[in-house]
């Protein structure tokens, strides 16, 4: 376990203000204590001081988790989001796409979001702008990016894909070994 | 720790006679006395005893007997030892109490074999054992069958015939040097690769290998160690035009302690942060294109609500227009302006 270089640091918070834009702020300066990122395993952890210091007593071969996982660094060095993050990205999220309780299912499938599935979505979005989809009450299911803007979505036919899947909720239960 | 197993038949014998004649098993007495116990006058049967013996009726005198024949193996077993007499008493030697300790470290490992070694595995290559000396027919001696005046040596010969095919000018005696050298040299480099290779680390490096094609990574390795193969390692080396730094060269990477400064690690990023916001173009195209797109959108459906309105109103309007004799123009004035010009357009069209 180790902090983030700069470099690395950079690279996650471009990919985070995807979702959240400048909310990543709120993540690191908290009120409610300090929290920090780790890199473990080519995986993101962020955790609290407190786990922080408890986790040290583990060795690194031993330690398979810690905090939570906000995704990992990929061979090349891309930061890819996991969804344990949706936790932290779902209340700052500055884009949100809605989906119809029909389409909620085909979405926690892997699926995109097709225009018939669509539900709301916020204003303004740009084309390949990161969003949380939630579902029509409000749960968080997962996140994406869109693939039309907010006035594209208004013209295209109900079977075009207006929000890219990325990952959801579902891989609780069927991507488990990759978390 | 040494363990004696004592037989005795002679015990067995007796115990065969105190027994009911209907259990004729042949049983052989073991103890185990070891040093260990001998020293605290112990011992142990492990004999397993006959559960329906044992539950029967006389259980006492089972024991008793059991117990009485092992203390009497006990005492022969002390008989066996070294005894003297003090004062008109036998008094056996007991043997020095030792503690076996177990080993503190592991096992060495056994060392990887020896490319030789391999090699002469996989030959079926067996060790011959040579005699150290040899019989030296010159000086009419033994002498050693290598090393330091060892017989037949044949860097010590003071004529050497040229070959046929020899230079004539070629000096022998420094070739055979030379010779020597390089293979001195050679089994030098090859117990360093033995050791390299035991220790699973690389071969050490040593530049350009003598090799007939060199690849264009071995040529740039054995560059970039003749660069720094100087006394100053390579410091004043200039580079070569269109030169390329090796890789895994330079400095390590050093991260930051896990626990460290989080306040620093905190504005670190809070500065990054900042910096981030700052470069994001402060007209992003795309984003006022939409914007633009979107307004023109509000646009046009509010001019297809109010026009879908105006319609209605037309007929109102061109009703009113065919009143218009009367001069009544205060209900045009509440109509926009723009609206209002186009019906009169179209209906001059008309």
């Amino acid at each position: 376990m180790r902090p983030l270089t700069d470099e690395e640091t950079k690279t996650m918070f471009e990919k985070l203000s995807k979702y959240i834009g400048e909310n990543i702020k709120i993540l690191v300066d908290r009120p409610d204590g300090t929290y920090c990122f780790r890199l473990h395993n080519d995986r993101v952890y962020y955790m609290s001081d407190k786990m922080l210091k408890l986790a040290t007593n583990f060795a690194r071969n031993q330690l398979v988790s810690v905090g939570s996982c906000f995704g990992k660094f990929t061979k090349t060095l891309k930061f890819r989001l996991h969804i344990t993050a949706l936790d932290f990205l779902a209340p700052y999220a500055k884009f949100k796409v809605w989906v119809k309780p029909g389409a909620e299912q085909s979405f926690l499938y892997g699926n995109h979001v097709l225009k018939s599935g669509l539900g709301r979505i916020t204003e303004n979005t740009a084309q390949y702008q990161g969003v949380v989809v939630y579902s029509m009450a409000d749960v968080p299911l997962g996140f994406g990016v869109a693939a039309k803007t907010t006035q594209e979505c208004r013209k295209v036919d109900p079977l075009s894909i207006v929000v890219f899947h990325q990952a959801d909720i579902d891989k609780y239960l069927y991507d488990k070994q990759h978390l | 720790m040494v363990a004696t197993v004592l037989r005795v038949k002679r015990c067995l014998l007796r115990l065969r006679k105190t027994r009911p004649k209907s259990l004729k098993v042949l049983r052989f007495k073991k103890i185990w006395i070891s040093n260990l116990i001998r020293v605290h006058l112990l011992a142990f049967d492990k004999n397993r005893i006959d559960t329906r013996e044992f539950k029967g009726n006389n259980r006492e005198d089972l024991l008793r007997s059991l117990a009485r024949e092992n203390t009497q193996l006990l005492i022969n077993e002390l008989w066996k030892l070294p005894t003297e007499r003090v004062k008109d008493v036998i008094v056996a030697k007991l043997p020095e109490p030792t503690t076996p300790l177990p080993r503190e470290k592991p096992l060495p490992k056994q060392k990887p074999p020896t490319k030789w070694e391999q090699f002469a595995k996989l030959k079926g290559i067996q060790k011959k054992k040579k005699t150290n000396l040899v019989w030296d027919e010159v000086h009419k001696e033994w002498k050693r069958r290598w090393g330091y005046k060892r017989a037949k040596d044949d860097t010590k010969e003071w004529l050497i015939e040229v070959p046929e095919n020899a230079d004539p000018k070629e000096d022998q005696f420094a070739k055979r040097n030379v010779a020597k050298k390089e293979r001195v040299a050679k089994n030098e480099f090859n117990r360093l690769k033995n050791i390299a290779r035991a220790q699973k680390i690389k071969v050490p490096g040593m530049g350009l290998a003598p090799t007939s094609s060199q690849s264009k990574s071995e040529l740039a390795q054995a560059a970039s160690v003749a660069k720094i193969s100087n006394a100053s390692v390579g410091k004043f080396q200039q580079n070569l035009p269109k030169e390329k730094t090796p890789r895994n060269t330079g400095i390590r990477r050093k991260f930051q302690p896990v626990i460290g400064d989080f306040g620093g690690e905190r504005q670190k990023q809070l500065d990054l942060l900042k910096l981030m916001g700052s470069k994001k173009p402060r007209l992003d195209i795309t984003k006022a294109v939409n914007k633009q797109m979107r307004e023109e959108d509000m646009d046009s459906s509010d001019k297809k609500k109010k026009g879908a309105g105006k319609k209605g109103r037309k007929g109102n309007m061109s009703g009113k227009g065919k009143g218009n004799f009367k001069g009544r123009a205060g209900g045009k004035g509440k109509v926009p302006k723009g609206k209002g010009r186009k019906p009169p357009m179209k209906q001059g069209k008309r």
